[in-house]
């Protein structure tokens, strides 16, 4: 009884913070959202969708959400780039976009600026597509994000372009002066036959809690291509709620990566929507995680015409107290015939104290499909090891050489030389105990 | 070179070996056969530091020191390897990777600088001669999906890279074909010499005609209670090894 009393107060402080920003439809959609939170609240502990990640318990305990942000002057943000990596680079400060910081230059056929921007400049393609995709009815997390985001970024590319140099989103919570807490929505929208890659990297500074809610919905059109990758390693008192939603349409292809190295609590909602034929979609995961994180993936990859493709392979590295949720759904309608789809789940646990709860979730409805999964959960391979010893490697060589080749299967998918590079760095940093 | 004293060691509550001894001198040859069960095997993994069976009683001096007190990678650097009976598939670690960090960490332990690239190549094609493996197969991850020729070659294969004191063959020869054998055995021959010793666990004499040894011992119920020379191989060969556990028993 205490706990639902507790959750409503946080659900109303979460409520008097948010300012309806806008006007017009956003404004509409803003009010229809607030209402959805207001009604749902914060997850109660017996949601299924939450049963591993008591995500209101914790978020209570660590945030006081009636007080707001402070203020930041941060701008050494040059720490957290990627070593090499050619890109258009975008950064938000605790929620708010930094011009000086960016460097969104002029792209043939592509709009790239703030949401808030986009939904006075482009307020009937915003109105079109934004919570269109992502679940605002039944999601409070997503409903709350929908009502009170702040920033975000705001994609759109005319058909036959193909960005020459991937997007990189900053999101820099600067944690120095108190607790931090923003709200991202971002709308990727790719014209026909064209291409883009968009990385997510989340850092911060200073030593108090920041939690950032971070919503993004894609729309692929015919035989166009989005790859998606975010890096979830930082350093800092880190909580995260994380939805992303693609929605793809025909002969239309999209690449998920997620990599989560660090951080309190990560829940990570990818779901692609495959609702064209001839769709091809790969998700791919890597967590490494140590301490006491928590990081919760939970992944759709929703059939909904005939004759697409998905592949998953999410894998996973558990030391020390940490704890890993995977819950990966596949559903393949009716009229989806002839899907392809494939997942798998694989932990390795490290510790006495490391845990994962994996659980496939197979919701098929056609009778011409091929659907297959598989998760395993297990200590090193022993043999392997000794294997290596004999030959002269030392103990922490060998389980370095080991993980890092179970983790190359997912490394290895990533498409960009500097990316891969720079996310075999942090790997090895995190692998190899001793050198 | 290798000197074990009334060895005992014991999986979990079962008894293994019941006090072997052998001493092996630099250059010899020694087979070690004897039905199954016997604890050949069990021999040959206590000797490369395999944490699952537990000594009990006596001892293996090392040339000059004492073996069961260091790690497997430790024993490695210190000149033993095992050829194992069964070699482990690792995915997504290529062979030469894989014997690059090996030689390096031989090297560094016994205070040597690093192989460079070429260093290290030269080396390489230099002993894929030897055992004729095929560059493409050692570009693979370890032994996955290897025949099982292919997984014994590259035993061998590392065994000449990592240029051991003393090399143990753990039934290097079982479930191979002639060719193959043939080959293994001609690698194994090429790294003989008068400070290298080689200890071959086998069930069949077959092996022992392409790598002849100076001795050979039948173990039976963790002992050893047979030894004699490559004559010995043949007698068993013919009779079998029913007349060795009569003698035993009538003892």
């Amino acid at each position: 009884m205490s706990v639902t009393n507790i959750s409503k107060n946080s659900t109303n402080d979460i409520l008097q913070s948010l300012s309806l920003n806008g006007s017009g439809d956003m404004k509409k959609l803003r009010a229809l959202a607030l209402d959805t939170f207001r009604e749902l609240g914060l997850p109660p502990q017996k949601n299924e969708e939450y049963k591993h990640t008591p995500i209101t318990r914790i978020l209570e305990k660590n945030f006081d959400f009636s007080i707001t942000n402070p203020t930041s002057a941060f701008h050494a943000w040059e720490e957290f780039t990627i070593p090499e990596l050619d890109a258009y680079v975008v950064v938000f400060v605790n929620g708010e976009y930094k011009a000086n910081l960016s460097s969104l230059k002029e792209i043939k056929g592509v709009e790239l600026m703030t949401l808030d921007n986009a939904s006075e400049k482009h307020a009937d393609v915003v109105t079109k597509h934004l919570g269109k995709y992502a679940d605002i009815k039944n999601d409070a997390l997503t409903a709350w994000n929908t009502a009170g985001w702040t920033s975000g970024l705001y994609l759109s590319v005319a058909d036959n372009i193909t960005i020459d140099k991937p997007i990189v989103i900053h999101y820099i919570m600067d944690a120095e002066k108190g607790q931090v807490v923003s709200l991202f929505r971002n709308l990727f929208i790719v014209g026909k036959s064209s291409e883009v890659t968009v990385i997510q990297k989340f850092n911060s500074v200073g030593d108090s809690n920041h939690f950032s809610n971070v919503v993004t919905e894609g729309v692929v059109n015919e035989n166009a291509g989005l790859n998606f990758y975010q890096i979830q390693a930082d350093k800092g008192k880190q909580y995260q709620f994380n939805q992303t939603t693609i929605h793809q349409t025909t002969s239309s292809r999209a690449n998920a990566y997620t990599f989560t190295l660090n951080g309190e609590l990560i829940r990570n909602n990818l779901n692609l929507l495959l609702n064209g034929e001839g769709c091809e979609s790969h998700m791919y995961g890597l967590y490494l995680l140590k301490g006491n994180t928590l990081a919760d993936n939970h992944t759709v990859a929703d059939h909904q015409k005939p004759n697409s493709f998905s592949n998953e392979i999410y894998k996973g590295v558990i030391d020390g107290n940490a704890k890993g949720v995977f819950n990966g759904k596949i559903y393949v309608r009716p009229q989806a015939q002839k899907t392809n789809a494939f997942q798998s789940n694989r932990n390795v646990l490290l510790s006495d104290g490391a845990s994962i709860n994996t659980k496939p979730q197979l919701e098929i409805w056609a009778d011409d499909v091929k659907c297959s999964h598989g998760c395993t959960s297990g200590q090193l391979d022993e043999e392997a090891l000794f294997y290596l010893r004999t030959r002269g490697i030392s103990k922490e060589i060998a389980q370095g050489m080991v993980l890092t080749a179970f983790a190359g299967e997912v490394v290895d998918a990533i498409k960009i030389p500097a990316l891969k590079t720079y996310c075999q760095q942090l790997i090895a940093d995190r692998l190899h105990k001793t050198n | 070179m290798l000197s074990i004293k009334n060895l005992h060691a014991a999986i979990g509550e079962k008894q293994i070996l019941q006090g072997i001894n052998l001493e092996v001198k630099p250059g010899e040859v020694h087979a070690i056969m004897g039905p199954n069960g016997s604890g050949k095997s069990t021999l040959a993994s206590v000797l490369a530091g395999r944490e699952e069976f537990e000594v009990t009683e006596g001892s293996v001096d090392f040339q000059g020191k004492d073996l069961l007190e260091m790690a497997p990678e430790d024993r490695a650097r210190e000149g033993i390897f095992l050829a194992f009976q069964y070699p482990v598939e690792i995915p997504g670690v290529s062979t030469i990777n894989f014997m690059k960090t090996a030689v390096n960490q031989i090297r560094k332990y016994r205070g040597l600088d690093s192989l460079d690239a070429v260093s290290f190549l030269s080396l390489m094609k230099e002993k894929m001669k030897l055992v004729e493996i095929d560059q493409s197969l050692l570009n693979r991850s370890l032994n996955e999906g290897f025949s099982g020729g292919e997984k014994k070659r590259n035993e061998i294969f590392q065994m000449a890279m990592l240029e051991p004191t003393l090399g143990i063959l753990d039934e290097t020869d079982s479930g191979l074909d002639i060719d193959a054998l043939r080959i293994v055995a001609n690698g194994v021959n090429k790294l003989r010499s008068k400070n290298k010793s080689i200890i071959v666990v086998t069930h069949y004499q077959r092996l022992l005609e392409y790598i002849v040894p100076d001795f050979v011992h039948v173990l039976y119920k963790g002992r050893i209670v047979k030894s004699g020379t490559k004559d010995l191989a043949l007698e068993l060969e013919a009779k079998g090894y029913d007349w060795i556990k009569d003698e035993v028993e009538a003892v």
